[in-house]
């Protein structure tokens, strides 16, 4: 196990409504990745802090949008 | 169950045990013991305001019941026919301006108390379902990549031990470490539902496509109980919420059994 740590509170997000901070933090990991490899330590801290904010479930359907193209977000090949 | 209430009691007064309420009792009125710093706030600023309370109750209650004593067409003949007062329209209009400033303080110092989030050390997700909460751990990832996620159903009234809360009681329950700062994100899959422990001094709605945010500091060991707080459907009574409070080594410890047993 890693040790206990979570994602940290970002003062872009200081409500209680978290939606959009899951959401910047997947588009982070998702691009980190894109550009840098999904080995990349940085990429790992990205995505560590993605899974601690959203709900699986979220992730889930956001990737199967990326596979299939319908991602409504910005990706590698958009930007 | 007198007797026993009256040795509780009396180990409490002699300083044996302290026992905690955590769990709603039979006609409880007032509040559960608190276990976090926010349940402390809430319960002290409660007690503040009864003081203004039982002032405001007792003024009221004797201008009324002299006004019907002295007042009245037996007493007084003649009734009198001016029915305005600028000096005691100013005193009741800025005396309770003055009581309602004087508590709006505290209040506000604890709301934005409440709101404050402090780098936390552990996320947990708390999604609600018709009718269930689920929970998710995913700060820790086993080697093949899983997480740990569970389901927190009820134990209905047939199943239950001896000792065990009708309707309160849980088969999977949440563990959080104690004096930690836990960030608890509540969402829901279906209709909003609402994750609810009074003992925490927590509400937070589950909003489906939302994710709310709480944050939790738990002082001592303890179970926790609670529930859904928004009417949620026919099973709206019957999706408890159980937290259990462990000591950091013990939470590592169940942390490792979840995700490599």
């Amino acid at each position: 196990m890693e040790s206990l740590s979570t994602a940290p509170r970002d003062e872009r997000f200081p409500h209680t409504n978290q939606t959009r901070n899951c959401w910047v933090r997947y588009v982070e990991w998702k691009l980190c990745e894109e550009k840098h490899g999904e080995e990349e330590s940085e990429c790992k801290k990205f995505g560590r802090w993605a899974r601690a904010l959203c709900p699986v479930d979220w992730i889930e359907r956001w990737d199967e949008q990326r596979a299939n193209g319908t991602f409504p977000g910005p990706s590698g090949e958009s930007s | 169950m007198k007797s026993v209430n009256t040795i509780v009691i009396f180990l409490i007064t002699f300083g044996y045990e302290v026992i905690y309420n955590d769990a709603p009792v039979l006609w409880q009125t007032g509040f559960q013991d608190p276990a976090t710093p926010v349940m402390e706030g809430i319960i002290n600023l409660h007690h503040d305001f009864i003081f203004f309370f039982i002032l405001i109750f007792v003024f009221v209650l004797w201008i009324l019941l002299r006004a019907i004593y002295f007042f009245n067409s037996r007493v007084n003949k003649v009734a009198i026919n001016y029915s305005h007062g600028t000096l005691i329209e100013l005193i009741w209009t800025i005396i309770p301006i003055m009581i309602l400033m004087t508590i709006a303080v505290p209040s506000f110092a604890l709301l934005y108390s409440i709101d404050e989030i402090i780098n936390p050390a552990v996320t947990v997700k708390a999604v609600g379902h018709q009718w269930y909460w689920s929970y998710e751990y995913s700060d820790y990832i086993g080697e093949n990549g899983e997480i740990i996620n569970f389901d927190s159903y009820i134990i209905p009234e047939e199943d239950l031990e001896i000792g065990q809360f009708r309707l309160l009681e849980v088969d999977n329950r949440i563990i959080v470490p104690v004096n930690t700062h836990v960030r608890v994100i509540v969402t829901s899959a279906d209709v909003i539902h609402s994750w609810a422990v009074p003992s925490l001094g927590v509400k937070c709605d589950g909003i489906p496509g939302r994710l709310n945010q709480i944050s939790l500091f738990i002082k001592r060991e303890g179970v926790y109980y609670g529930q859904c707080s928004e009417l949620c459907g026919v099973n709206h009574g019957f999706i408890p919420i159980v937290v259990e409070a462990v000591p950091l080594d013990n939470y590592i410890d169940w942390i490792q059994k979840k995700l490599y047993a």
